[in-house]
């Protein structure tokens, strides 16, 4: 066991926005996480995320996937987060809260410096009421988002 | 005047600090050991009965960088023996008020207070000190600050080694302790010198009570967490322990149990210790000596050879200096995994419910998990409500649980800590 991620979930701070499934409660090692943001321009949305803690936890990162194809700067369409203590500003004394926090945040500030997903961070620069739009519309359904990601690759 | 007045104050003080001895060298007693010592910073956890006392003695011992973290606001009831509050102070931060008297009083000492709670700061808070001086009330706040300081030793750091100093008192008995992080016995070593007192067993406290406390606790840990009548607990609101005591007092007399009162609640859910503020002075006394020989190394301090001093005045006086041994199972600076001889029999449910008042425990929000299995955990939500059901099974015949399984158990007042045992049956 990995006593570590042990302690780290008995000491997760959820708040009502976020709750964690385990698909089988005996592999502490495995979650998702979904989060309903309550705020910001994701708000009403559902997103999930799966947590895979290996044993090298926590020297190194839990690996973090988006379930749903989302229209977001910071996540690409396979689910990858680009945030930075998921990767190059992982330290051992993180811990899940520190993930989940990060996670939130790129919620409620998506940042088009740092972008995963180039089209949307292009939206996001250029007009932020744009921005908004396409993400109501992509929350309305991926059949919608995929339409957008194709538009905007074809600029 | 002033300034003869002002060397003269350290006059004594400093035939300590500068004479070397029998037992410092003479670097010891060099400028740059002195300016080290005016340089040293030390932390004191407490501003009460005991932290008023020592802030004093740490600055008429010459410590000029004080921090001190209270975070509790003045009430009426301390002015008996805090004596750096008056009563315009009464609400007030202690730590505010303790550090500003102390400075007023002591030319050249600066004292920063934080009002708040230890757990409120990390690792690179506590780096910053030399010594770290507990004068506490609580168990579960030593246990988190000795945790916090055996973690943070970095065998190739010398200076991640903090000395902790550790005092305590209870009527006319008290205690004085130094502990050096990983290399002599830490206070969860030593965890089985307290007799859990508040822990009562919560199936004792929701079935049957059999005396007063047991109904104020039972107010305080079920009947608020499912009414909720505030949102959180302040146990110093009188509007919320008269809600306790109302439903203590009820559930009392269901059970035809008698002496409810409304300071016996109080008594109970703030786990009012008595104090006398005499042996508040010895013990503070004791502690800040001993911060002082560690500091200077002007004398053997408490520590490596006999680590704990007994002072005992309630029987006569009486006063004991002894060796405490490092546990080598201690689930904070052990290594090794604890034995746990447990009824096969027995309930998920009950072996937590031990969890509370075995003395070297006292957890009272246990998860567990076996070697592949995690068996109950109190959070997140969902896993919990999934391991429910875990809590009425046995042990061995639906668990699985057997002789040589390791389990695993946490507790969310010690976020650091696993505690690991190996499972035996009676």
């Amino acid at each position: 066991m990995a006593p570590s991620s042990f302690t780290d979930l008995s000491e997760l701070s959820l708040g009502t926005t976020m709750k964690t499934i385990f698909p089988n409660p005996d592999d502490i090692l495995n979650f998702v996480l979904e989060i309903k943001p309550d705020e910001g321009v994701y708000t009403g949305g559902k997103f999930t995320f799966t947590f895979n803690m290996t044993q090298a936890y926590p020297h190194e990162p839990p690996k973090v996937l988006c379930q749903q194809k989302i229209y977001h700067p910071n996540i690409d369409l396979e689910g990858k987060v680009c945030l930075n203590i998921l990767r190059e500003d992982w330290k051992p004394v993180l811990n899940l809260n520190a993930v989940i926090v990060g996670l939130q945040f790129l919620f409620l500030e998506p940042n088009a410096s740092d972008p995963l997903n180039k089209e949307a961070a292009d939206d996001l620069r250029a007009s932020r009421e744009t921005f908004r739009r396409n993400v109501k519309v992509s929350m309305a359904g991926s059949s919608a988002l995929m339409m957008l990601a194709h538009s905007a690759s074809r600029g | 005047m002033p300034g003869g007045h002002a060397t003269r104050r350290w006059q004594y003080l400093d035939h300590i600090r500068r004479n070397p001895g029998p037992f410092n060298q003479d670097s010891d007693v060099s400028e740059e050991a002195l300016e080290a010592l005016d340089q040293a910073k030390i932390l004191v956890i407490g501003a009460g009965g005991l932290g008023c006392e020592i802030l004093k003695d740490l600055a008429l011992s010459g410590f000029r960088n004080i921090h001190v973290i209270d975070m509790d606001t003045i009430d009426i009831s301390n002015l008996n023996r805090q004596f750096l509050f008056r009563q315009d102070d009464v609400g007030k931060y202690k730590a505010e008020v303790a550090a500003a008297f102390v400075e007023r009083r002591v030319k050249g000492v600066e004292i920063t207070p934080h009002n708040c709670r230890i757990q409120d700061f990390d690792e690179d808070f506590y780096m910053q000190f030399q010594i770290v001086v507990c004068g506490l009330d609580s168990i579960e706040a030593r246990r988190w600050i000795n945790a916090m300081l055996v973690n943070m030793v970095d065998m190739d750091n010398q200076d991640s080694l903090k000395p902790l100093i550790d005092g305590g008192t209870e009527g006319f008995k008290g205690q004085t302790r130094v502990i050096f992080p990983t290399l002599t016995p830490c206070i969860e070593c030593q965890l089985d010198l307290y007799t859990p007192r508040a822990a009562v067993p919560l199936c004792t406290l929701a079935t049957i009570p059999r005396q007063p406390e047991h109904c104020i606790e039972w107010a305080h840990i079920i009947a608020w967490d499912q009414e909720k009548p505030f949102p959180d607990l302040d146990k110093d609101d009188p509007e919320h322990i008269t809600w306790l005591y109302q439903k203590a007092a009820t559930r009392a007399q269901e059970f035809g149990i008698t002496g409810i009162t409304y300071s016996l609640t109080q008594g109970v859910v703030k786990n009012i210790i008595p104090a006398i503020a005499s042996t508040n002075a010895i013990i503070a006394a004791s502690c800040c000596n001993e911060a002082l020989k560690i500091a200077t190394t002007a004398a053997p301090a408490l520590g490596f050879e006999e680590s704990y001093m007994m002072y005992s005045g309630d029987d006569g006086i009486y006063t004991s200096t002894f060796k405490y041994d490092k546990k080598p199972d201690c689930a904070v600076c052990g290594e090794v995994a604890k034995p746990l001889q447990v009824d096969p029999g027995m309930t998920l449910r009950e072996l937590l419910d031990s969890f509370a008042v075995k003395p070297d425990l006292q957890l009272k929000k246990p998860s567990i998990r076996a070697d592949d299995k995690t068996l109950y955990m109190q959070f997140p939500p969902s896993i919990e409500e999934q391991t429910r059901p875990n809590l009425d099974k046995t042990l061995k015949a639906d668990l699985g649980l057997d002789i040589g399984h390791e389990i695993a158990v946490t507790d969310p007042a010690f976020p650091a800590l696993t505690f690991r045992f190996i499972l035996s049956f009676t």
